[in-house]
Protein backbone atom coordinates (compact mmCIF):
# COMPACT_ATOMS: atom_id res chain seq x y z
CA UNK A 1 0.00 0.00 0.00
CA UNK A 2 2.71 2.46 1.09
CA UNK A 3 4.90 1.41 -1.81
CA UNK A 4 2.03 2.06 -4.23
CA UNK A 5 1.49 5.59 -2.82
CA UNK A 6 5.24 6.16 -3.04
CA UNK A 7 5.33 5.00 -6.68
CA UNK A 8 2.36 7.21 -7.56
CA UNK A 9 4.06 10.26 -6.00
CA UNK A 10 7.29 9.63 -7.89
CA UNK A 11 5.39 9.18 -11.15
CA UNK A 12 3.53 12.46 -10.57
CA UNK A 13 6.81 14.29 -9.83
CA UNK A 14 8.38 12.88 -12.99
CA UNK A 15 5.29 13.94 -14.95
CA UNK A 16 5.64 17.50 -13.64
CA UNK A 17 9.33 17.55 -14.54
CA UNK A 18 8.71 16.22 -18.04
CA UNK A 19 5.94 18.74 -18.69
CA UNK A 20 8.14 21.53 -17.31
CA UNK A 21 11.10 20.51 -19.45
CA UNK A 22 8.83 20.44 -22.53
CA UNK A 23 7.50 23.96 -21.81
CA UNK A 24 11.05 25.18 -21.18
CA UNK A 25 12.22 23.68 -24.45
CA UNK A 26 9.42 25.29 -26.48
CA UNK A 27 9.76 28.64 -24.66
CA UNK A 28 13.54 28.69 -25.13
CA UNK A 29 13.17 27.79 -28.83
CA UNK A 30 10.75 30.68 -29.40
CA UNK A 31 12.89 32.98 -27.26
CA UNK A 32 16.11 32.11 -29.08
CA UNK A 33 14.93 31.84 -32.68
CA UNK A 34 11.46 33.35 -33.15
CA UNK A 35 11.22 36.41 -30.87
CA UNK A 36 12.47 39.69 -32.38
CA UNK A 37 15.72 41.36 -31.23
CA UNK A 38 15.51 44.02 -28.58
CA UNK A 39 15.96 47.62 -29.76
CA UNK A 40 18.78 48.59 -27.35
CA UNK A 41 20.45 45.36 -26.25
CA UNK A 42 20.25 43.39 -29.54
CA UNK A 43 20.64 39.62 -29.05
CA UNK A 44 22.11 39.75 -25.54
CA UNK A 45 18.65 40.36 -24.09
CA UNK A 46 17.57 36.79 -24.95
CA UNK A 47 19.03 35.56 -21.65
CA UNK A 48 16.03 37.34 -20.12
CA UNK A 49 13.86 34.36 -21.15
CA UNK A 50 15.58 32.17 -18.60
CA UNK A 51 16.89 34.85 -16.23
CA UNK A 52 13.54 36.44 -15.33
CA UNK A 53 11.67 33.11 -14.86
CA UNK A 54 14.54 31.81 -12.71
CA UNK A 55 14.29 34.96 -10.57
CA UNK A 56 10.54 34.53 -10.06
CA UNK A 57 10.90 30.85 -9.24
CA UNK A 58 13.86 31.36 -6.88
CA UNK A 59 11.73 33.77 -4.86
CA UNK A 60 8.82 31.31 -4.99
CA UNK A 61 11.06 28.48 -3.73
CA UNK A 62 12.29 30.56 -0.77
CA UNK A 63 8.72 31.69 -0.04
CA UNK A 64 7.58 28.07 -0.04
CA UNK A 65 10.53 27.20 2.24
CA UNK A 66 9.41 29.98 4.62
CA UNK A 67 5.84 28.67 4.79
CA UNK A 68 7.05 25.06 5.13
CA UNK A 69 9.30 26.16 8.05
CA UNK A 70 6.43 28.06 9.66
CA UNK A 71 4.02 25.13 9.27
CA UNK A 72 6.59 22.72 10.71
CA UNK A 73 6.99 24.90 13.80
CA UNK A 74 3.24 25.34 14.20
CA UNK A 75 2.07 21.78 13.45
CA UNK A 76 5.17 19.67 14.05
CA UNK A 77 4.32 17.56 10.98
CA UNK A 78 7.48 15.96 9.56
CA UNK A 79 6.34 16.24 5.95
CA UNK A 80 6.84 20.00 6.23
CA UNK A 81 10.43 19.47 7.34
CA UNK A 82 11.14 17.38 4.24
CA UNK A 83 9.46 19.97 2.01
CA UNK A 84 11.39 22.72 3.77
CA UNK A 85 14.72 21.00 3.07
CA UNK A 86 13.79 20.40 -0.57
CA UNK A 87 12.61 23.99 -1.13
CA UNK A 88 15.72 25.52 0.46
CA UNK A 89 17.95 23.39 -1.76
CA UNK A 90 15.94 24.28 -4.85
CA UNK A 91 16.03 27.98 -3.93
CA UNK A 92 19.81 27.86 -3.53
CA UNK A 93 20.25 26.19 -6.94
CA UNK A 94 18.01 28.80 -8.58
CA UNK A 95 19.66 31.72 -6.76
CA UNK A 96 23.09 30.42 -7.86
CA UNK A 97 21.82 30.14 -11.44
CA UNK A 98 20.36 33.63 -11.18
CA UNK A 99 23.69 35.17 -10.12
CA UNK A 100 25.54 33.31 -12.89
CA UNK A 101 23.07 34.33 -15.60
CA UNK A 102 23.05 37.89 -14.29
CA UNK A 103 26.85 38.05 -14.52
CA UNK A 104 26.81 36.65 -18.08
CA UNK A 105 24.29 39.33 -19.06
CA UNK A 106 25.99 42.13 -17.12
CA UNK A 107 29.42 41.80 -18.76
CA UNK A 108 28.34 42.82 -22.30
CA UNK A 109 25.60 45.19 -21.09
CA UNK A 110 27.09 47.00 -18.09
CA UNK A 111 30.75 46.17 -18.86
CA UNK A 112 31.30 44.43 -15.52
CA UNK A 113 30.60 40.91 -14.25
CA UNK A 114 29.16 42.13 -10.99
CA UNK A 115 27.61 45.30 -9.70
CA UNK A 116 26.49 46.20 -6.20
CA UNK A 117 22.93 46.70 -7.30
CA UNK A 118 20.10 45.92 -4.81
CA UNK A 119 18.68 42.91 -6.62
CA UNK A 120 22.06 41.33 -7.38
CA UNK A 121 23.35 41.89 -3.87
CA UNK A 122 20.11 40.70 -2.27
CA UNK A 123 20.18 37.51 -4.36
CA UNK A 124 23.80 36.88 -3.36
CA UNK A 125 22.95 37.50 0.31
CA UNK A 126 19.96 35.15 0.01
CA UNK A 127 22.20 32.52 -1.61
CA UNK A 128 24.69 32.69 1.26
CA UNK A 129 22.06 32.96 4.02
CA UNK A 130 20.20 29.85 2.83
CA UNK A 131 23.47 27.99 2.12
CA UNK A 132 24.29 28.57 5.81
CA UNK A 133 20.95 26.98 6.72
CA UNK A 134 21.75 23.95 4.58
CA UNK A 135 25.15 23.71 6.32
CA UNK A 136 23.34 23.88 9.69
CA UNK A 137 21.20 20.92 8.62
CA UNK A 138 24.34 18.94 7.75
CA UNK A 139 26.05 19.68 11.08
CA UNK A 140 23.18 18.72 13.39
CA UNK A 141 22.62 14.99 13.87
CA UNK A 142 19.48 15.02 16.02
CA UNK A 143 16.54 15.19 13.53
CA UNK A 144 14.27 17.13 15.94
CA UNK A 145 16.87 19.81 16.62
CA UNK A 146 17.88 19.91 12.96
CA UNK A 147 14.30 20.48 11.81
CA UNK A 148 13.47 23.09 14.48
CA UNK A 149 16.68 25.09 14.20
CA UNK A 150 16.70 25.18 10.43
CA UNK A 151 13.02 26.23 10.45
CA UNK A 152 13.84 29.08 12.87
CA UNK A 153 16.84 30.12 10.75
CA UNK A 154 14.74 30.07 7.56
CA UNK A 155 12.06 32.29 9.11
CA UNK A 156 14.66 34.84 10.26
CA UNK A 157 16.52 34.77 6.93
CA UNK A 158 13.30 35.22 4.96
CA UNK A 159 12.13 38.14 7.10
CA UNK A 160 15.58 39.68 6.61
CA UNK A 161 15.37 39.66 2.79
CA UNK A 162 13.28 42.86 2.38
CA UNK A 163 15.53 44.73 4.86
CA UNK A 164 18.61 43.62 2.91
CA UNK A 165 16.94 44.76 -0.31
CA UNK A 166 16.07 48.22 1.02
CA UNK A 167 19.44 48.72 2.68
CA UNK A 168 21.29 47.88 -0.54
CA UNK A 169 18.87 49.99 -2.59
CA UNK A 170 19.66 53.03 -0.48
CA UNK A 171 23.31 52.15 -0.70
CA UNK A 172 23.53 51.90 -4.50
CA UNK A 173 21.26 51.31 -7.46
CA UNK A 174 21.86 50.47 -11.13
CA UNK A 175 19.65 47.50 -12.08
CA UNK A 176 16.85 48.23 -14.51
CA UNK A 177 13.22 47.98 -13.37
CA UNK A 178 11.81 44.47 -13.08
CA UNK A 179 10.60 42.86 -16.31
CA UNK A 180 6.95 41.88 -15.89
CA UNK A 181 4.09 41.32 -18.34
CA UNK A 182 3.11 44.99 -17.96
CA UNK A 183 6.60 46.28 -18.89
CA UNK A 184 7.31 43.83 -21.73
CA UNK A 185 5.75 44.11 -25.21
CA UNK A 186 3.55 41.29 -26.57
CA UNK A 187 5.99 39.31 -28.80
CA UNK A 188 8.36 38.86 -25.83
CA UNK A 189 5.58 37.66 -23.55
CA UNK A 190 4.86 34.16 -24.86
CA UNK A 191 8.37 32.68 -24.41
CA UNK A 192 8.71 34.47 -21.05
CA UNK A 193 5.46 32.93 -19.76
CA UNK A 194 6.21 29.50 -21.23
CA UNK A 195 9.62 29.43 -19.57
CA UNK A 196 8.24 30.74 -16.27
CA UNK A 197 5.70 27.89 -16.12
CA UNK A 198 8.27 25.43 -17.46
CA UNK A 199 10.69 26.21 -14.64
CA UNK A 200 7.80 26.24 -12.15
CA UNK A 201 6.74 22.69 -13.11
CA UNK A 202 10.34 21.49 -13.23
CA UNK A 203 10.97 23.01 -9.80
CA UNK A 204 7.75 21.53 -8.35
CA UNK A 205 8.70 18.05 -9.62
CA UNK A 206 12.21 18.37 -8.23
CA UNK A 207 10.94 19.61 -4.85
CA UNK A 208 8.51 16.66 -4.72
CA UNK A 209 11.27 14.16 -5.47
CA UNK A 210 13.79 15.80 -3.13
CA UNK A 211 11.31 16.00 -0.26
CA UNK A 212 10.60 12.27 -0.80
CA UNK A 213 14.33 11.54 -0.44
CA UNK A 214 14.42 13.68 2.70
CA UNK A 215 11.33 11.91 4.09
CA UNK A 216 12.87 8.47 3.48
CA UNK A 217 16.10 9.48 5.24
CA UNK A 218 14.07 10.90 8.12
CA UNK A 219 12.08 7.66 8.35
CA UNK A 220 15.37 5.80 8.85
CA UNK A 221 16.57 8.28 11.47
CA UNK A 222 13.34 8.35 13.47
CA UNK A 223 12.76 4.57 13.38
CA UNK A 224 13.68 2.75 16.63
CA UNK A 225 16.73 0.45 16.30
CA UNK A 226 15.86 -3.10 15.26
CA UNK A 227 15.85 -5.71 18.06
CA UNK A 228 18.63 -8.30 17.84
CA UNK A 229 16.22 -11.12 16.79
CA UNK A 230 15.26 -9.23 13.63
CA UNK A 231 18.81 -8.56 12.57
CA UNK A 232 20.20 -10.61 9.70
CA UNK A 233 22.67 -13.46 10.27
CA UNK A 234 25.85 -11.43 9.57
CA UNK A 235 24.72 -8.72 11.95
CA UNK A 236 23.92 -11.34 14.60
CA UNK A 237 27.38 -12.85 14.20
CA UNK A 238 28.92 -9.40 14.51
CA UNK A 239 26.94 -8.79 17.71
CA UNK A 240 28.09 -12.11 19.15
CA UNK A 241 31.68 -11.37 18.19
CA UNK A 242 31.43 -8.02 19.91
CA UNK A 243 30.29 -9.74 23.09
CA UNK B 1 10.42 41.71 34.74
CA UNK B 2 11.80 40.03 37.87
CA UNK B 3 12.82 37.07 35.69
CA UNK B 4 14.65 39.37 33.29
CA UNK B 5 16.43 41.11 36.17
CA UNK B 6 17.49 37.75 37.58
CA UNK B 7 18.76 36.68 34.14
CA UNK B 8 20.62 39.98 33.79
CA UNK B 9 22.14 39.53 37.24
CA UNK B 10 23.34 36.06 36.24
CA UNK B 11 24.87 37.44 33.03
CA UNK B 12 26.55 40.34 34.82
CA UNK B 13 28.07 37.89 37.30
CA UNK B 14 29.30 35.63 34.49
CA UNK B 15 30.75 38.59 32.58
CA UNK B 16 32.54 39.86 35.66
CA UNK B 17 34.06 36.45 36.34
CA UNK B 18 35.29 36.11 32.77
CA UNK B 19 36.38 39.74 32.33
CA UNK B 20 39.76 38.64 30.98
CA UNK B 21 37.95 37.36 27.90
CA UNK B 22 36.61 40.82 27.05
CA UNK B 23 40.17 42.14 27.15
CA UNK B 24 41.30 39.33 24.83
CA UNK B 25 38.49 40.14 22.39
CA UNK B 26 39.47 43.83 22.48
CA UNK B 27 43.06 42.88 21.62
CA UNK B 28 41.70 40.78 18.75
CA UNK B 29 39.64 43.73 17.44
CA UNK B 30 42.59 46.10 17.81
CA UNK B 31 44.82 43.67 15.89
CA UNK B 32 42.19 43.46 13.14
CA UNK B 33 42.14 47.29 12.89
CA UNK B 34 45.89 47.29 12.61
CA UNK B 35 45.86 44.58 9.94
CA UNK B 36 43.23 46.35 7.80
CA UNK B 37 45.63 49.23 7.34
CA UNK B 38 48.11 46.87 5.68
CA UNK B 39 45.47 45.99 3.06
CA UNK B 40 45.23 49.66 2.01
CA UNK B 41 48.83 50.78 2.56
CA UNK B 42 50.10 53.83 4.40
CA UNK B 43 47.84 56.27 2.53
CA UNK B 44 46.38 58.50 5.22
CA UNK B 45 43.60 59.80 2.97
CA UNK B 46 42.44 56.30 1.96
CA UNK B 47 42.62 55.06 5.55
CA UNK B 48 40.56 58.01 6.76
CA UNK B 49 37.92 57.43 4.07
CA UNK B 50 37.61 53.73 4.94
CA UNK B 51 37.90 54.14 8.73
CA UNK B 52 34.17 53.49 9.34
CA UNK B 53 34.23 50.26 7.32
CA UNK B 54 37.31 48.99 9.12
CA UNK B 55 35.83 49.80 12.53
CA UNK B 56 32.65 47.83 11.79
CA UNK B 57 34.45 44.90 10.20
CA UNK B 58 36.71 44.75 13.26
CA UNK B 59 33.67 44.78 15.54
CA UNK B 60 31.84 42.18 13.42
CA UNK B 61 34.80 39.78 13.47
CA UNK B 62 35.28 40.29 17.21
CA UNK B 63 31.55 39.77 17.82
CA UNK B 64 31.76 36.17 16.56
CA UNK B 65 34.29 35.48 19.31
CA UNK B 66 32.14 36.88 22.11
CA UNK B 67 28.92 35.42 20.73
CA UNK B 68 30.35 31.95 20.04
CA UNK B 69 31.40 31.55 23.66
CA UNK B 70 28.23 33.14 25.04
CA UNK B 71 26.56 29.83 25.87
CA UNK B 72 29.64 28.07 27.18
CA UNK B 73 28.64 28.16 30.84
CA UNK B 74 25.02 27.22 30.02
CA UNK B 75 26.14 24.08 28.21
CA UNK B 76 28.48 22.87 30.98
CA UNK B 77 26.98 20.04 33.00
CA UNK B 78 23.63 20.61 31.23
CA UNK B 79 23.06 23.89 33.09
CA UNK B 80 20.69 25.06 30.35
CA UNK B 81 18.25 22.26 31.14
CA UNK B 82 18.31 23.31 34.78
CA UNK B 83 17.64 26.92 33.81
CA UNK B 84 14.70 25.89 31.63
CA UNK B 85 13.21 23.91 34.52
CA UNK B 86 13.03 27.08 36.60
CA UNK B 87 9.67 28.86 36.68
CA UNK B 88 10.95 31.47 34.20
CA UNK B 89 10.25 31.88 30.52
CA UNK B 90 12.97 31.10 27.95
CA UNK B 91 12.38 34.64 26.67
CA UNK B 92 13.80 36.17 29.84
CA UNK B 93 16.83 33.92 29.45
CA UNK B 94 17.23 35.10 25.85
CA UNK B 95 16.80 38.80 26.60
CA UNK B 96 19.20 38.57 29.54
CA UNK B 97 21.83 36.98 27.31
CA UNK B 98 21.17 39.30 24.35
CA UNK B 99 21.29 42.43 26.55
CA UNK B 100 24.54 41.25 28.09
CA UNK B 101 25.99 40.65 24.60
CA UNK B 102 24.75 44.09 23.56
CA UNK B 103 26.51 45.80 26.47
CA UNK B 104 29.66 43.80 25.77
CA UNK B 105 29.70 44.67 22.05
CA UNK B 106 28.87 48.33 22.71
CA UNK B 107 31.77 48.56 25.15
CA UNK B 108 34.05 46.83 22.69
CA UNK B 109 32.94 49.16 19.85
CA UNK B 110 33.39 52.25 22.03
CA UNK B 111 36.87 51.06 23.00
CA UNK B 112 37.81 50.55 19.35
CA UNK B 113 36.73 54.11 18.38
CA UNK B 114 39.78 55.91 19.91
CA UNK B 115 42.03 53.32 18.28
CA UNK B 116 40.39 54.04 14.92
CA UNK B 117 40.99 57.77 15.44
CA UNK B 118 44.67 57.18 16.19
CA UNK B 119 45.39 54.55 13.52
CA UNK B 120 43.46 56.06 10.62
CA UNK B 121 43.66 59.73 11.61
CA UNK B 122 39.85 59.91 11.50
CA UNK B 123 38.20 63.15 12.63
CA UNK B 124 35.68 62.86 15.45
CA UNK B 125 33.36 65.89 15.30
CA UNK B 126 30.31 64.21 16.95
CA UNK B 127 31.63 61.62 19.45
CA UNK B 128 28.33 61.10 21.31
CA UNK B 129 26.31 60.58 18.14
CA UNK B 130 28.95 58.06 17.04
CA UNK B 131 28.64 56.18 20.34
CA UNK B 132 24.86 56.08 19.72
CA UNK B 133 25.41 54.51 16.30
CA UNK B 134 27.86 52.02 17.86
CA UNK B 135 25.17 51.09 20.41
CA UNK B 136 22.46 50.68 17.73
CA UNK B 137 24.73 48.64 15.45
CA UNK B 138 25.82 46.45 18.36
CA UNK B 139 22.14 45.84 19.19
CA UNK B 140 21.61 44.68 15.60
CA UNK B 141 24.52 42.27 15.91
CA UNK B 142 23.68 40.89 19.34
CA UNK B 143 19.98 40.00 18.81
CA UNK B 144 20.37 37.46 15.97
CA UNK B 145 23.89 36.60 17.14
CA UNK B 146 22.64 35.38 20.53
CA UNK B 147 19.97 33.19 18.93
CA UNK B 148 22.38 31.66 16.42
CA UNK B 149 24.99 31.13 19.12
CA UNK B 150 22.44 29.09 21.09
CA UNK B 151 21.93 26.87 18.02
CA UNK B 152 25.48 26.53 16.82
CA UNK B 153 26.97 25.93 20.26
CA UNK B 154 25.21 22.58 20.31
CA UNK B 155 26.14 21.68 16.72
CA UNK B 156 29.31 20.27 15.23
CA UNK B 157 31.82 22.75 13.70
CA UNK B 158 30.29 25.67 15.58
CA UNK B 159 33.22 27.98 14.82
CA UNK B 160 32.43 27.72 11.09
CA UNK B 161 28.68 27.57 11.39
CA UNK B 162 28.08 30.76 13.39
CA UNK B 163 29.68 33.18 10.89
CA UNK B 164 28.12 31.25 8.01
CA UNK B 165 24.62 31.88 9.38
CA UNK B 166 25.30 35.22 11.01
CA UNK B 167 27.24 37.25 8.40
CA UNK B 168 24.71 37.23 5.52
CA UNK B 169 21.92 38.08 7.96
CA UNK B 170 23.57 41.22 9.35
CA UNK B 171 24.36 42.79 5.97
CA UNK B 172 21.80 45.59 6.61
CA UNK B 173 23.38 46.32 10.03
CA UNK B 174 26.83 46.49 8.46
CA UNK B 175 25.72 48.76 5.60
CA UNK B 176 23.70 51.11 7.80
CA UNK B 177 26.33 51.29 10.57
CA UNK B 178 29.20 51.90 8.16
CA UNK B 179 27.22 54.58 6.30
CA UNK B 180 26.09 56.36 9.47
CA UNK B 181 29.56 56.19 11.03
CA UNK B 182 31.19 57.41 7.84
CA UNK B 183 28.80 60.36 7.62
CA UNK B 184 29.45 61.23 11.27
CA UNK B 185 33.21 61.11 10.74
CA UNK B 186 33.56 62.77 7.35
CA UNK B 187 30.67 65.22 7.45
CA UNK B 188 26.98 64.99 6.61
CA UNK B 189 25.89 67.99 4.51
CA UNK B 190 22.63 66.32 3.31
CA UNK B 191 21.57 65.11 6.79
CA UNK B 192 21.66 61.45 5.73
CA UNK B 193 22.54 60.03 9.14
CA UNK B 194 18.86 60.05 10.14
CA UNK B 195 17.57 57.54 7.47
CA UNK B 196 20.48 55.19 8.14
CA UNK B 197 19.82 55.35 11.87
CA UNK B 198 16.15 54.64 11.17
CA UNK B 199 17.11 51.58 9.13
CA UNK B 200 19.25 50.38 12.03
CA UNK B 201 16.39 50.99 14.45
CA UNK B 202 13.90 49.05 12.33
CA UNK B 203 16.32 46.14 11.94
CA UNK B 204 16.86 46.15 15.70
CA UNK B 205 13.12 46.27 16.43
CA UNK B 206 12.29 43.40 14.06
CA UNK B 207 15.14 41.13 15.15
CA UNK B 208 14.88 41.78 18.89
CA UNK B 209 11.20 40.82 18.81
CA UNK B 210 11.42 37.95 16.29
CA UNK B 211 14.47 36.29 17.82
CA UNK B 212 12.97 36.57 21.32
CA UNK B 213 9.81 34.93 20.03
CA UNK B 214 11.66 32.03 18.41
CA UNK B 215 14.27 31.41 21.14
CA UNK B 216 11.92 29.14 23.11
CA UNK B 217 11.78 26.72 20.17
CA UNK B 218 15.57 26.65 19.84
CA UNK B 219 16.30 25.62 23.43
CA UNK B 220 13.34 23.31 24.03
CA UNK B 221 14.20 19.61 24.08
Amino acid sequence: MLAAIHERGVARAKGFMLFGALLLLIGSYIGLFKAPSEAFMGEVYRIMYVHVPVAWNALLAFTFAFFAALLFLLRGDWKWDSRHEAAVEMGIVLAGLLCTQGSIWAKPTWGVWWDWDPRLTTTAVMFFAFSGILALRRFVDDPVKRATWSAVATIIAYVDVPIVYFSVRWWNSLHQMQSSPSTVSAPFLIPLRLNAFGILFLMTGLIMLRSRVAALRLEGELAPPLPAAELGAPARLATQAAR
Amino acid sequence: MTELLAALHKEALLQWRSRAQLLAVFVFGATALLLFSFAVGPHTELLRENAAGFLWLGLLLSSTLTLAEGFQSEMQERALEGLLLLPASPQSLYYGKALSNWVQLSLLGSALVPLMVVLYDAPLPRPFALLGVVALGSAGLSAPGTLYAAMTYQARSRQTLLPLLFFPLVVPVLIASVKATSLLLLGDPMDQVRPWTLLLLSFDAIHWSLCGLLFGRVVED
